[in-house]
C-alpha cells in the first residue's frame, strides 16, 4: 500500500517537473487546461494521523476528480523539505495549497511567495505564525479539546470526593502551539489558574506534581511516568499529550501496581485510543477529525478554482473549527460525551 | 591496546617502557598516577564517573537511592544499552552505524506484526525477528567489506532503508500488545531480586553484555576484533582474515539490535513504528561515554552498559529533582565533551 503510494508520488513529483518544465519552455504561464491541481504537504510520512490526513485528501480529489499531489517533511520539524515542496507546487502551477506547518514561522515566506503566484493556502491542523499569512486555517480546536478532558476529570474527581493529584505528560521542550494549547486547556477545565496560557509550566497549584515530556512516543510516556511516579507515588491523574504516550504512561503505572487507581486522559482519537478508553485503560479521549479536515481543505481549493472565493474562520475563533468530540464511558453530568462504541465508527488510524 | 607500529597483532602483554635518558626522570606526581592507572584500567574512567553522578543525585534529588529508582534506571537503560553493546562491536573496529535505530524498530515491526497479524506462533515470531536483525547487520557488512565503503556512509544510507521498509511493512500503523504473543511481551516481566523490581529485559541486557564480554576478551575471535581496529593492516598481515572478521561483527551487531526490539516490544507492550528512531545517536553517546575510542581497537563492553547508565542516571536524577528537560539535555552533551577529553588526557600517560 505504501508501495503504491510512492509510486504515485513520484510519477506525481515528474509529472509536476514535466509540466513545470513545459510551461517555462513555452512561457504560458497561465495554461493549466482546467485541469485543478491540490497539493498537501504534511509534517511527517510516520505519524497515522497525517497519514490518515493524506488519505482523506486522496478520497476527497478522487470524488472532485482533481489532481493530489503529496508531500512530506522527513521528520517532526523539518522545515526545509516543506519549503521545497511549496516551490515545487508553484511550479507545477497548483490552484491550492494545504499544509501542516513543521515550523510555523519559517514556513511563512515560502507560503507568501505561493500565494503571490495566486494560490490559495490553507493551514491544517498547525496554524502559521502569523495565522493571517495563510488564506484560512483547517483545525482541531486543541484548547478546547484539552478543556474538554479537564472538564471531565474535574467532574469524575468531584463524584468521588477525591483531590487530583496531577501529572502532566507533554510534547517535548520547544512550547509548540498545539502542546501549549492542550496543556493549557486541560488545566483550564480542571479549574487551575493557568497563569500565562501561552506557556507550560508557570502554573503555582499543589495539585500539580510536575511535567515531563514524552515526545508523543510510548517509550517516552512511560520513562516520564515512571519519572514522576518516583517523585510523587500518590499521582492519580495523568495528563497526556496524546495515545501513544498514554499507553506508555499505562505501562509505567501497570508496573507500578497503581493502574487500577489512576485515571489517564488524552488527546487524538486514534483507533487503538479509543480501543483502549473502551477497555478502560484511558478514562478519556478527545477526538479530533484528520480525514475531515483534509477532505474539507480540499473542497475549499475546489471552491476557489472555480470561483475565488476563500473561506470564512468559525464565528468568534481565527480558524475553521473542524470539530472535537470528547470520547468516554464513564459521562459526567455536565459534559457532554460519546461513548467508545461511537467512537470506534468514528476513529482514525 | 597500544598503537606502536609492530607487524604483529597487539597482545595484551605491556610494552616494555621506553629507555629514557636520566635527565627526563622525575617523580611521578599524584596526577601521572592517576593518568596511567586509568590508561591501564579502561573501566575505571566510566565507574569514576557514574559513582560520581550516582553520589550527586543521591544529595539533590529525593527518592533518587531507593531501590525501586535504582531497578527504575536498569529499566530505562536496557533498550539503549543494549542497543549500545552492538554499537560497541563497531565503534571498536573503527567503525560507526547510524542504522541501529532503523533496525531495532524493524525487527520490533516484525516480530510484533507476525505474531498479532499473521498468526505466527510467538517464539518463531521472535526467531525471524532476530534473523531480520542479523540480515540487516550483514547488508552493512557486506557494502563494508566488498563494496569497500565507508561504515558512516554505508548505515547513512541503510538508517533510510530500514526506516522505509519499517513504514511499509507496519504501515504507519502500531501493533498493540494484547494482539502479540506472550513470548514476545516477556522482556517486559518483573522479577523481584532482592527488593529491586527488575524486568528480565535489563536483565537480558546484562547477560548480551556478559557473553559478548567473554566473546571479545577470551576468545580468539575477540582479539581479532581488537586487532581489525586498531591497525587494520597490521591484522591482515598478521594472519587475520579481516573481512570476515568485520561481517561477523555487523552480523552479530545486528542481532544484538534485534534483542534490543524484543526487549523495547516488553518495555512498551506493543511494537511502534515510530519508537526509538532517534536512538542511534543515543546508543553512540553511551559507548563514548563508556570510553570506548571512536577511533578503533581500544575500550571494554563493560564501559557501556556503564555508559548507557550514566546517561539514564543524570536523566532520572535531574527529573526527580524537577529540573526543566531543556538542562537534561544540556548536562548529557556536557558529559559526553567531558568525557571524550578525558579519554583524550588519558590516552597521552607517560609510560
Amino acid at each position: 500500500m505504501k508501495h503504491a503510494s510512492w509510486t504515485r508520488r513520484a510519477l506525481a513529483a515528474a509529472a509536476g517537473t514535466g509540466l513545470a518544465l513545459s510551461l517555462a519552455a513555452c512561457s504560458d504561464a497561465g495554461a493549466d487546461d482546467g485541469e485543478v491541481l491540490v497539493g498537501l504537504i504534511t509534517k511527517t510520512e510516520t505519524n497515522p494521523f497525517f497519514v490518515k490526513m493524506k488519505e482523506g485528501a486522496e478520497e476527497a480529489a478522487d470524488e472532485h476528480g482533481v489532481t493530489l499531489q503529496s508531500f512530506s517533511g522527513d521528520y517532526d520539524g523539518d522545515n526545509e523539505s516543506q519549503v521545497q515542496a511549496v516551490e515545487n507546487l508553484i511550479a507545477a502551477g497548483a490552484d491550492g495549497i494545504l499544509i501542516t506547518p513543521n515550523d510555523s514561522e519559517a514556513i511563512v515566506p515560502a507560503l507568501d511567495q505561493a500565494r503571490a503566484a495566486g494560490i490559495m493556502v490553507i493551514a491544517l491542523d498547525t496554524p502559521t505564525e502569523p495565522a493571517d499569512a495563510v488564506d484560512a486555517t483547517f483545525a482541531t480546536d486543541n484548547f478546547l479539546a484539552g478543556e474538554y478532558i479537564g472538564q471531565w476529570a474535574a467532574a469524575r474527581f468531584e463524584a468521588e470526593g477525591v483531590d487530583p493529584r496531577v501529572a502532566m505528560l507533554d510534547l517535548n521542550p520547544n512550547q509548540i502551539a498545539v502542546d501549549v494549547a492542550r496543556d493549557q486547556g486541560f488545566l483550564q477545565g480542571l479549574g487551575v489558574d493557568i497563569a500565562d496560557p501561552g506557556q507550560i509550566g508557570d502554573e503555582d497549584d499543589d495539585r500539580i506534581v510536575g511535567h515531563d515530556v514524552t515526545e508523543g512516543a510510548e517509550e517516552g510516556g512511560r520513562t516520564a511516568m515512571e519519572n514522576l511516579l518516583q517523585r510523587d507515588p500518590d499521582i492519580n491523574l495523568v495528563y497526556t499529550i496524546n495515545e501513544p504516550a498514554a499507553a506508555g504512561a499505562y505501562e509505567a503505572l501497570n508496573a507500578a501496581g497503581v493502574a487500577e487507581d489512576v485515571v489517564i486522559v488524552s488527546v487524538d482519537g486514534g483507533c487503538p485510543g479509543v480501543e483502549n478508553v473502551g477497555s478502560g485503560l484511558l478514562g478519556a479521549t478527545s477526538m479530533q477529525f484528520p480525514l475531515d479536515m483534509a477532505a474539507q481543505g480540499v473542497d475549499a481549493v475546489v471552491e476557489y478554482a472555480a470561483s475565488g472565493e476563500t473561506p470564512d474562520p468559525t464565528e468568534g475563533l481565527d480558524f475553521v473549527n473542524t470539530g472535537v468530540e470528547l470520547i468516554t464511558d464513564e459521562p459526567m453530568d455536565g459534559v457532554e460525551s460519546q461513548d467508545s462504541a461511537w467512537g470506534l465508527e468514528n476513529c482514525w488510524g | 591496546m597500544t598503537t606502536s607500529n609492530t607487524s604483529r597483532v597487539p597482545t595484551s602483554d605491556p610494552q616494555p617502557p621506553p629507555t629514557v635518558l636520566a635527565e627526563d626522570v622525575r617523580p611521578p606526581t599524584l596526577v601521572d598516577r592517576a593518568q596511567r592507572l586509568l590508561h591501564a584500567q579502561a573501566t575505571l574512567g566510566p565507574a569514576g564517573v557514574l559513582l560520581l553522578t550516582i553520589v550527586a543525585f543521591s544529595v539533590i534529588a529525593p527518592n533518587f537511592l531507593a531501590p525501586t529508582n535504582i531497578a527504575l534506571i536498569l529499566q530505562q537503560t536496557a533498550v539503549i544499552g543494549t542497543l549500545a553493546l552492538g554499537q560497541t562491536l563497531i565503534i571498536l573496529t573503527m567503525g560507526i552505524d547510524l542504522s541501529v535505530g532503523s533496525i531495532m524498530v524493524l525487527c520490533s515491526i516484525v516480530m510484533g506484526r507476525l505474531s498479532a497479524d499473521f498468526g505466527v506462533p510467538g517464539p518463531l515470531a521472535l526467531l525471524v525477528g532476530l534473523a531480520c536483525g542479523m540480515a540487516c547487520g550483514l547488508f552493512n557488512g557486506v557494502l563494508v567489506t566488498r563494496v569497500k565503503l565507508p561504515p558512516f556512509i554505508v548505515t547513512l544510507g541503510s538508517l533510510n532503508i530500514f526506516f522505509a521498509l519499517n513504514l511499509w511493512f507496519s504501515r504507519s500503523e502500531t501493533v498493540r500488545g494484547t494482539d502479540m504473543s506472550q513470548v514476545l511481551l516477556w522482556t517486559g516481566q518483573v522479577v523481584t531480586v532482592g527488593g529491586m523490581r527488575l524486568t528480565y529485559g535489563s536483565l537480558l541486557m546484562l547477560v548480551i553484555c556478559a557473553l559478548l564480554a567473554y566473546a571479545l576478551h577470551r576468545t580468539r575471535w575477540g582479539r581479532h576484533v581488537y586487532a581489525t581496529g586498531d591497525d587494520r593492516e597490521a591484522a591482515r598481515l598478521a594472519g587475520v582474515r579481516v573481512n570476515r572478521i568485520l561481517l561477523s561483527v555487523y552480523a552479530v551487531a545486528g542481532l544484538v539490535y534485534a534483542v534490543g526490539a524484543w526487549i523495547l516490544i516488553g518495555r512498551i507492550a506493543s511494537a511502534s513504528p515510530q519508537a526509538g528512531v532517534m536512538d542511534n545517536l543515543d546508543s553512540i553517546t553511551a559507548v563514548v561515554l563508556g570510553g570506548t575510542s571512536l577511533f578503533g581497537g581500544r575500550g571494554l563492553i563493560i564501559g557501556t552498559v556503564m555508559g548507557a547508565l550514566i546517561v539514564g542516571v543524570c536523566r532520572n536524577g535531574l527529573s526527580l529533582a524537577g529540573v526543566d528537560v531543556l538542562w537534561q539535555n544540556f548536562a548529557v552533551g556536557v558529559l559526553v565533551i567531558l568525557a571524550v577529553s578525558l579519554d583524550q588526557w588519558i590516552r597521552k600517560a607517560r609510560r
